[in-house]
């Protein structure tokens, strides 16, 4: 044994300095806990919070007007911009008016469904069921998209079942958009949802009958108010999704919305501009994000 | 009970993750992107006899060496196609077996996509198609290299309407070699749209019975397009240049195009999403490409539709093949540029993308129902009289007025987001 390779190394060797690390971590809890989150913390910090920064700091940047790139001077006409041009304000209420709608679809079509497999379906048909809900997502999002777009199209098998009836589908337009997108995210309502409803207790339901609450009054007054939060919960996914979207959008419809305008200035090619305007989301889902706490959504989550 | 709640609480988190990378996908604009083994490493040559290259000045190559095994082509849909599209057409691999230069080819569909692209991958692409109102734009930013032309022998054959132009020449100094033009033009279904069409104007009057059925291409330099409508419609307005709008003569433009935005039923830039668009029938009319229609007649059965020049004259292109200025496959790059507008590739791409070619040997060789490039009107100066090449509009107008400041591309820009709502 002449040759001493490190991993022989280490067992035999005494180690007194690793105990003595070791005793010295076992006495400070907190640091031990501090050297474990260190690493993912600090990445979360430098590339999430970090990409947010160099975000803010772009939209400070200005412009060669003939070539569009980015000169490293501060200004402020960015923001200028987002504020004073009427049109952003448009595109801002339309995405949010967009994803307000897809919400509250989503909401309404996705709790009978978590009603039905949390608290009527027996455990094999809840298997089932929360497989079908999920198949959706094993594929991906832009051949939903794309799917879609053949579905609702002039020809599309949507107008082909509709003629016959007399009716017309939507079209490629801001309502098959909705329904476009209340297609894609309903699964996270239903998942979201049904873990709310799946955890309140039977005996409250019993309780409520006890007191004469007949079907309606405890859907009212015990089911709704104990699944609220998860509901909210759920329309975190919706809303912020629907509000970022922009491939959907642009497939479906000739509108443009929030995530549209940005991408139109990435091409242009004007970061600065987009940069500001990326703040825009950024900041309504903050906004969305303080009222959800505040509904109790992170408790249900 | 709890760990079900757990498991539950997972499977969201999973669904939120696999959301989050659905949602950053590559975006719609470029699926037909084609990169045949890209990541394939390339088997190096010996190391490159040219000098380097330098960004500015007259240190220009002066020989072109052995490949280097590896070249990444940033070019317009049609232009560098290996068989991907159509196994028939493919002159990117007979590229590679003659030179050894491992190709690999992303597609754009705007010249602001290219830019962009082209710009914030300074290293990436080493050679793009650049057309007019990308061209300048690079050579200004420095991001294009200048050419030495005696080193691409097939430029000699071509056109001399497409040498030495303002957007691949500046100050005599070459930027690139011409690849070929061609007319943006007016499309339509036959069994949708009668009688047949010969003006823009049916594509701008929202109380046709085809209105919200056109289709539309989207870029700020579609602004041009209503522009040369004005030049006709509006002679009080003087617009000598679609490119070199005052700020009155701009506002007409930009109002021709509020008043269209009802009738549109599509914005296009990706040539796939306007071919499936007047497949199905959710547009009827609209400004293409002549490889869209050559696309759709192939279709089975064939899509009815007709293309035309409109009356008004047409925006179009010529196209420059350029080389980054930062390339590390400067041999590879020329051996491109040379064997691009060679007569027999420089055909095959012209009967592809439906174009007139570049290089004049190259219409012996079209096939025989292009008929010696007569239907490109290759050679027929005439035909491109009213055929107005994407350039950059910029505050210097570009029809050489020094009495008036024109909207620059910067405002065409802005001016394109609002009018799209």
């Amino acid at each position: 044994m002449t040759t001493t390779a490190p991993s022989a190394e280490s067992p035999g060797v005494p180690s007194s300095a690793r105990r003595r690390l070791a005793a010295a971590l076992h006495r400070r809890p907190r640091l031990r806990l501090g050297l474990l989150l260190a690493g993912p913390g600090g990445w979360l910090f430098l590339a999430y919070l970090g990409s947010l920064a160099i975000l803010f700091l772009n939209a400070g940047w200005s412009r060669d007007a003939f070539t569009g790139l980015v000169k490293r001077d501060w200004t402020l006409n960015n923001f200028a911009e987002l504020v004073t041009n009427p049109l952003y304000r448009t595109v801002t209420l339309r995405t949010i008016g967009m994803a307000v709608a897809v919400t509250v679809t989503c909401a309404l079509a996705a709790f009978p469904i978590a009603y039905y497999m949390a608290r009527v379906a027996s455990p094999r048909v809840r298997g089932l069921l929360v497989v079908a809900v999920l198949m959706p997502l094993w594929s991906s999002y832009l051949i939903k998209a794309y799917s879609w777009r053949q579905i609702l199209s002039g020809d599309g098998v949507l107008n082909w079942a509709l003629t016959p009836f007399g009716l017309h589908g939507p079209g490629l337009d801001i309502v098959g958009l909705w329904l476009v997108l209340t297609y894609l995210w309903l699964p996270y309502m239903i998942l979201s949802v049904y873990a709310g409803l799946e955890r309140i207790p039977n005996s409250l339901l019993e309780a409520s009958a006890d007191l004469g609450g007949r079907g309606f009054m405890t859907f009212r007054r015990v089911i709704l108010p104990l699944a609220f939060p998860a509901l909210v919960a759920g329309s975190i996914f919706t809303f912020s999704l629907t509000l970022g979207d922009y491939i959907a959008p642009s497939l479906i419809t000739t509108t443009q919305f929030i995530g549209n305008v940005i991408l139109s200035n990435f091409g242009v090619p004007n970061l600065p501009l987009a940069a500001a305007l990326s703040l825009i989301p950024l900041v309504v889902v903050t906004i969305y994000l303080l009222i959800a706490r505040r509904l109790g959504a992170f408790e249900a989550l | 009970m709890q760990q079900r709640r757990f498991l539950t609480v997972l499977a969201v988190g999973a669904l939120v993750v696999s959301a989050c990378s659905g949602g950053g996908s590559p975006s719609p604009a470029g699926p037909g992107a084609a990169s045949p083994g890209a990541s394939t490493p390339a088997v190096s040559g010996p190391p490159a006899s040219a000098p380097a290259p330098s960004a500015s000045g007259p240190a220009l190559p002066t020989a072109v060496g052995a490949g280097e095994g590896e070249l990444t082509v940033l070019a317009w849909p049609g232009y560098a196609e290996n068989g991907s599209t159509d196994p028939a057409y493919n002159w990117v691999t007979p590229f590679e077996t003659q030179t050894g230069c491992k190709t690999s080819v992303q597609v754009f569909g705007t010249s602001d996509e290219a830019f962009s692209l082209f710009t914030t991958n300074p290293d990436k692409f080493d050679v793009i198609s650049a057309s007019g109102d990308a061209s300048l734009r690079l050579v200004r930013a420095g991001y294009v290299q200048p050419v030495n032309v005696d080193l691409t022998p097939n430029y000699v054959d071509i056109f001399p309407a497409l040498k030495d132009k303002p957007y691949n020449t500046v100050n005599g100094v070459h930027y690139g070699v011409p690849h070929g033009r061609g007319s943006n033009l007016l499309m339509w279904r036959t069994d949708k749209v009668t009688p047949d069409p010969t003006s823009w104007a049916e594509m701008f009057d929202p109380s046709k019975p085809w209105a919200g059925k056109v289709s539309v291409y989207n870029a700020p330099i579609y602004i041009a397009d209503a522009a040369v409508v004005l030049m006709k419609t509006k002679p009080e307005l003087n617009i000598k240049n679609p490119y070199a709008l005052d700020d009155a003569q701009f506002q007409a433009a930009v109002d021709l195009l509020k008043a269209q935005k009802p009738a549109i039923g599509q914005y296009w830039t990706d040539y796939a999403l306007q071919q499936q668009a007047f497949s199905k029938g959710d547009v009827t009319i609209g400004t293409t490409w002549q490889v869209i229609t050559n696309l759709l007649q192939a279709e089975k059965p064939p899509v009815p539709v007709k293309v035309i020049k409109p009356v008004e004259g047409a925006t179009g292109w010529s196209d420059t093949w350029m080389i980054n200025s930062k390339t590390k496959h400067i041999n590879c790059a020329y051996k491109w540029l040379d064997y691009i507008i060679s007569p027999s590739v420089n055909a095959q791409v012209a009967s592809w993308f439906g174009e007139a070619p570049g290089n004049s040997k190259a219409c012996a060789l079209t096939p025989a129902d292009q008929s010696n490039c007569d239907i490109f009107y290759a050679n027929d100066d005439a035909f491109w009289k009213d055929v107005w090449y994407w350039q950059t509009p910029e505050a210097t107008c570009v029809d050489g007025r020094t009495d008036v400041q024109c909207k620059d591309f910067d405002a065409w820009s802005k001016a394109w987001t609002e009018i799209k709502g």
